[in-house]
């Protein structure tokens, strides 16, 4: 009978058990409602093994793509060894290449890429500065076209590890960052589909990120970059931008300003207000929108009444982290 | 031959794929009863409108008369009652002409939910 491997121990499935079912008659507190493949309470990920296709009915693509899998259907094929979403504390150390500043608040870090360090633009990990503390950052660079790993970090007053980044760290430095997270990346299979990518302040980093990794993937449907900022000196990679603009007709860039004087080169409204006038059918589309949290959840609504559908809705709202 | 079920009729998990974003989208904009459905997880509210169309399309499920009691008190609490009930059963049919479901298919499934309706209520 196939071996489960979950939290360090291993349990054997009986005939026909679900993984779900395995785990709770050994007495392990594993999350669940429906037992049914419906709620979704229960996902898990697959780190060894696949899960059966049944297991994965429903999820996004996205999802699907990281082996993410619910318990509560898999009669496991085989041996597997499984974590809870938040369970994962993989962790690696790399070197700081480069450090630069892309406007007054927001900092670019590279990275060394670690070996088999396995990503996708767009996605997010975990930055640890000298005492451990952890933050979430958004990945700016592409596997495929950039060998060191981009951070855009935006200073926040008394941020214990923005602030860290900003005074301390410098090119050389040995940092610790756990592994790739998250479903807001470009999945390939419909290289015609219009994309909608949408971002305030350092919500640039993962949209720079998909925008050059779709067309780089040979995308041929529209691809409308919205991004915002209070002032135009929030704006950033604007020349980068603009340039992509010029060499891919199908790309198109739109930096937006939302208070005081617009310059000429910049549209005056909120990135998001923009965007969803500018398109307003979004039936077919897929959406991007990552940043301030309150815009975020609520763009990410506008979309999805707008038509788009939710599995075709990739959200990060940058939430600060909780005390 | 065994006939084939309500649920496999309307189209079995494909359907309820396909009625799962047209059926939320109509409770979001629904005046009458989004302040229920306003949750900002909205793929954890989705997932939930998904059992509940499996559950109405009389799809394979566990819930029991007793889960949906429980699943529904803290909504009784806020003041759930008839009217928003048959709010839904009103978005449940819009749903189900929308996807072009034959009249006497979407009539199964409304008994279906209307069946619920005391326990949904906490009656
Ligand atoms: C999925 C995800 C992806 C993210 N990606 C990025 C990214 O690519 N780039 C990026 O810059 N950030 C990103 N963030 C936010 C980041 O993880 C941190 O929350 C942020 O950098 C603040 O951490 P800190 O340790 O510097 O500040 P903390 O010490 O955590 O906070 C210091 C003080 O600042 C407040 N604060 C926190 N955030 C803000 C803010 N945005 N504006 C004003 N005040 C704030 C806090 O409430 C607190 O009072 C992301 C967050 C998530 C959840
Ligand atoms: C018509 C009969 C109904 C059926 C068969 C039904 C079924 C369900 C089911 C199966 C769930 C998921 C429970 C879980 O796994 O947690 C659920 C959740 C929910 N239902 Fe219903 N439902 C019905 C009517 C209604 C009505 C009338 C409302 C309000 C107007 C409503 C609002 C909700 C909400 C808000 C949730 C999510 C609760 C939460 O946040 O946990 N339902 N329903």
């Amino acid at each position: 009978m196939p071996r489960i491997l979950f939290d360090n121990q291993e349990y054997e499935s009986g005939p026909g058990e679900t993984i779900l079912d395995c785990l709770t008659r050994h007495g392990v507190p594993a999350p669940h409602s429906c037992r049914s493949g419906l709620c979704h309470t229960c996902m898990m990920r697959a780190l060894k093994g696949t899960p059966s296709g049944e297991s994965q009915r429903g999820l996004k693509d996205a999802l699907v793509l990281q082996n993410y899998f619910l318990p509560c259907v898999c009669v496991p094929p085989g041996d597997m060894s499984v974590v809870l979403p938040d369970a994962e504390t993989f962790r690696t150390d790399t070197v700081v290449t480069r450090l630069d500043r892309l406007n007054p608040e927001i900092i670019r870090l590279r990275l060394a890429r670690p070996e088999n360090y396995q990503y996708r633009a767009g996605q997010y990990l975990t930055l640890f500065n000298a005492d451990g503390v952890g933050r979430s950052y958004s990945l700016a660079s592409v596997p495929a076209l950039d060998g060191d790993l981009e951070l855009h970090i935006h200073r926040v007053p008394g941020g214990v590890v923005s602030g860290w980044v900003d005074d301390r760290l410098q090119a050389g430095a040995t940092v610790s960052i756990g592994e790739a997270l998250g479903d807001c990346f470009y999945v390939p299979g419909r290289p015609d589909q219009p994309l909608l990518l949408i971002g305030t302040g350092s919500g640039l980093a993962p949209l720079y990120g998909i925008a050059r990794d779709a067309l780089q993937q040979g995308h041929t449907g529209p691809i409308k970059l919205y991004h915002g900022s209070s002032t135009p000196d929030g704006l950033y990679l604007v020349q980068e931008l603009q340039d992509l603009a010029l060499k891919n007709p199908g790309f198109d860039y739109r930096p937006c300003v939302s208070r005081g004087n617009a310059p000429a080169w910049t549209v005056r409204a909120r990135a998001d207000d923009r965007a969803l006038e500018e398109n307003p059918n979004l039936a077919g589309w897929r959406i991007y929108v990552c940043g301030n949290p309150d815009m975020v959840n609520h763009t990410k609504r506008r979309a999805f009444l707008a038509g788009a559908s939710l599995s075709d809705i990739s959200a990060d709202p940058f939430l600060p982290s909780l005390p | 031959m065994t006939n084939p079920s309500l649920f496999e009729k309307i189209g079995g998990e494909a359907a309820v794929n396909a009625a799962v974003d047209i059926f939320y989208r109509k409770v979001l904009a629904d005046k009458r009863i989004n302040q229920f459905f306003e949750g900002v997880d909205m793929e954890k509210q989705a997932a939930k409108q998904k059992s509940f169309l499996t559950v109405a399309f009389g799809g394979p499920n566990k819930y029991t008369g007793k889960d949906l009691r429980d699943a529904h008190a803290h909504l009784v609490k806020r003041g759930l009652n008839d009217s928003h009930f048959d709010a839904v059963m009103e978005n449940l049919g819009a749903t189900l002409t929308e996807l072009k479901v034959p009249a006497d298919l979407i009539a199964q499934a409304a008994a279906v939910a209307e069946s619920t309706r005391n326990d949904v209520l906490g009656r």
